[in-house]
């Protein structure tokens, strides 16, 4: 293991629950920043710790799940992750009252097989299941339904933390509610998520009845939202940004309703019932693979092919709330530079004007990539002090990394977003200034009096300067 | 396999393959050495589904309990139709050579413990006429390597054992399942650096479960692992004792 640059030392605390610690080869899902070999060590959680292990010099710790955050959120480089996915027990469930408990690494995937069976459903989900709940909370993740159902953090009933002061946390919207507000959003900042609690929601069918309704610009995305948020509980666009002038923003409008019970239940994707994938993307892509032509080209597909299908129609959940995941690694096709998200709120005064502002620079640039999704958040309020989404409407995008053109045009579409006094999503960042970050962010002095000084990342080392290990 | 007897069961491969057979309501005896660990086990294969769960901390080193084990798996089952073996130490090869006590430690685990278990689960499944004993052994226990002779020993004792015991147990129409697992992704492999050989223990479980519903007799996992040690046996000795393996 130790093929790291850092001298070896001795691992402290953890208990008979530590394994060897090694160096880690994680990365985040959008392949950047790179960690450099042996900068990033790691320990693998089998077991609820009762205290948190010591690393050798001092060097923080971060909790990491899946590693589906896109930036640097998830990476710890100079310091230790400490692996969750073995912490993947449930605790209980009661089918009657929706009331769910487990550790902290289980997934939303495995969530679903155990309670969609007895009718129940993710209060809230991201539009991944390869998620860990530890995961969900600590970015406060959100779905199709903010508009009805807020961040997921509102779901969460009560949470373990454990701490470097010793102590296992059992904070909740009522009890130490100040360290739950933190911890929800926290980045993982707080200490360790050991176990959370999460309320249900109740559903009649697996099913979802969709709708997609074409629409020509962004006036008409706005219209249709309008229409639609008040009596469709999931909501989302695509976006095809590679339409400039008079196409500007125009896309196809998803909106979704839980199914009622039904005779004929569909078929989930194949990969739901073999928990194999669709498809794989074996290796990245060279970086060739996506340009203006291929992009274009498929945007002009996808849209045909989904307006072909029957509207509305009667679909399982899998392929409703997670199309992407039925291909494993699909982040490969963004090549070896990998890729940059790039998701932000305005609010709602002049959001029709900045999204335009940002659509044609997008599209001016040649950059856009096929995934874009636009949406509207509710005025749900999440407990979480460093909650991203908030009233307004949502760009979210991937941009392939291809240096300096790509950092000079998120700079620029970032200034728009500041200028709005809009917000960038802290979990999908690898860019953003500390200055946007402070100014979209204003409870981050109430937050930072609840930061773990044993935990810090790559991403809020980058905002505060903070070192990378305890002093 | 609705009523199963879980010996390990806090390893990783017997959690994974208890987590597959909760979704399908069985009821299990969980026998494990660590309290805590061997409740949180427990609790999640109870909200997994299993229609019946009891378990029992114990040291299976400790083979003075183990025929108590079976009688009070058995009564608190209502009768017991599979076992699962899954404990076991991979031991460390330097410090066997080194200290006979390290070795005399990892065989009896690894084999005396189970042959003292299966000797009584043998008897009890055999007078019913009745049941499947699927037991965790290895591909190390194929050959003999300089690398890790004293856990290949004990596991390819523990695989002829079973030979045997199938051999005895075919008339009663009791099954005997040998698993030789390669390398798996669990706390026995952590100090391990990992490639591609790697399975999860999840990959481990399913086929487990398809070699109980195929009736097999001896199943490598995953199945790499059988044209890898056709090889590696097939190796004449005058050979294979100049290898580094």
């Amino acid at each position: 293991m130790g093929r790291g640059s850092r001298a070896p030392g001795h691992w402290r605390g953890g208990g008979a629950v530590l394994e060897p610690p090694r160096m880690s080869s994680h990365e985040s899902w959008g392949h950047f920043p790179k960690v450099a070999a042996g900068d990033q060590g790691e320990v693998t959680l089998r077991w609820l710790p009762s205290r948190l292990p010591e690393p050798p010099h001092g060097e923080r710790l971060l909790a990491h799940g899946l590693g589906r955050s896109y930036g640097d959120s998830c990476l710890n480089p100079g310091g230790s992750l400490l692996l969750t996915s073995g912490l993947d027990r449930f605790m209980a469930f009661d089918p009657a009252t929706g009331l769910l408990s487990c550790e902290a690494g289980v997934t939303l995937d495995a969530i679903l097989r155990l309670v969609v069976p007895q009718g129940w459903f993710l209060p809230v989900t991201p539009g991944t299941k390869y998620v860990t709940i530890g995961g969900a909370i600590a970015n406060d993740v959100h779905g199709k339904n903010h508009h009805g159902a807020g961040t997921f953090g509102r779901h969460v009933r009560q949470l373990s933390l454990l701490r470097s002061d010793g102590r296992v946390h059992v904070c909740s919207p009522h009890r130490e509610s100040e360290l739950f507000a933190a911890t929800v959003a926290g980045l993982g900042l707080t200490g360790l998520i050991l176990s959370a609690e999460l309320k249900l929601q109740r559903i009649q069918s697996q099913d979802v009845i969709q709708e997609t309704v074409p629409f020509e610009d962004l006036d008409g995305f706005f219209a249709i939202n309008r229409e639609s948020v008040e009596s469709w509980p999931f909501t989302v666009a695509w976006v095809d940004c590679v339409a400039r002038g008079r196409r500007l923003g125009r896309g196809l409008y998803y909106r979704g309703r839980p199914a009622p019970p039904s005779m004929a239940p569909t078929r989930p994707a194949r990969s739901h019932l073999t928990h194999a994938p669709l498809a794989r993307v074996p290796f990245r892509l060279p970086s060739f693979s996506l340009n203006r032509l291929t992009v274009g080209a498929f945007n002009a597909l996808y849209r045909w092919s989904n307006l072909r299908k029957p509207s509305p129609s009667r679909v399982h959940y899998d392929g409703y709330f997670y199309p992407l995941d039925g291909v494993l690694h699909w982040n490969r096709i963004y090549g070896s530079g990998g890729f940059l998200q790039f998701q932000c709120v305005v609010p709602h005064s002049d959001g029709g004007a900045v999204m335009r502002d940002l659509l044609g620079r997008i599209a001016r640039s040649g950059q856009a990539s096929f995934l874009t999704v636009l949406k509207t958040f509710g005025a749900l309020q999440s407990p979480g002090l460093l909650s991203f989404p908030r009233p307004g409407v949502t760009l979210a995008l991937d941009l392939r990394h291809r240096g300096a053109s790509t950092l000079a045009l998120f700079a620029e579409l970032e200034g728009v977003v500041r200028e709005a006094g809009g917000a960038l999503y802290p979990a999908k960042d690898a860019c953003m200034t500390p200055e946007s970050f402070r100014a979209a962010y204003p409870a981050l002095p109430r937050f930072e009096k609840h930061l773990d000084p044993a935990f810090s990342s790559a991403f809020w080392r980058r905002m505060t300067g903070a070192a990378p290990a305890l002093p | 396999m609705n009523r199963v007897l879980v010996l390990g069961a806090t390893s990783a491969i017997a959690q994974a393959t208890c987590r597959l057979l909760a979704e399908r309501g069985a009821r299990l005896y969980l026998v494990a050495r660590n309290r805590e660990r061997l409740e949180a086990v427990s609790r999640d294969l109870q909200t997994r589904g299993a229609a019946e769960l009891h378990t029992e901390v114990r040291d299976l080193d400790d083979v003075s309990f183990h025929e108590g084990i079976v009688q009070r798996a058995e009564r608190a089952l209502g009768g017991i139709d599979g076992v699962l073996l899954a404990h076991g130490v991979l031991g460390d090869q330097k410090e066997c050579e080194r200290s006979w006590h390290a070795a005399a430690k990892v065989l009896h685990t690894n084999f005396v413990g189970p042959a003292s278990l299966l000797t009584h689960v043998a008897n009890l499944l055999e007078s019913k006429g009745a049941g499947t004993i699927v037991v965790i052994s290895s591909v190390a226990g194929d050959r003999g390597r300089q690398s890790n002779y004293v856990y290949g020993a004990s596991k390819g004792g523990l695989t002829t054992w079973l030979q045997g015991l199938r051999n005895r147990l075919a008339p009663a129409g009791v099954r005997v399942i040998t698993v030789k697992p390669g390398f798996v992704d669990t706390p026995m492999t952590a100090h391990l650096p990992k490639n591609a050989l790697f399975a999860k223990p999840d990959a481990i479980a399913s086929g487990i479960m398809r070699a109980v519903a195929l009736k097999r007799n001896v199943v490598y996992l995953p199945l790499i692992w059988w044209p890898i040690m056709t090889i590696v046996r097939a190796v004449p000795e005058f050979l294979f004792k100049r290898l580094k393996l």
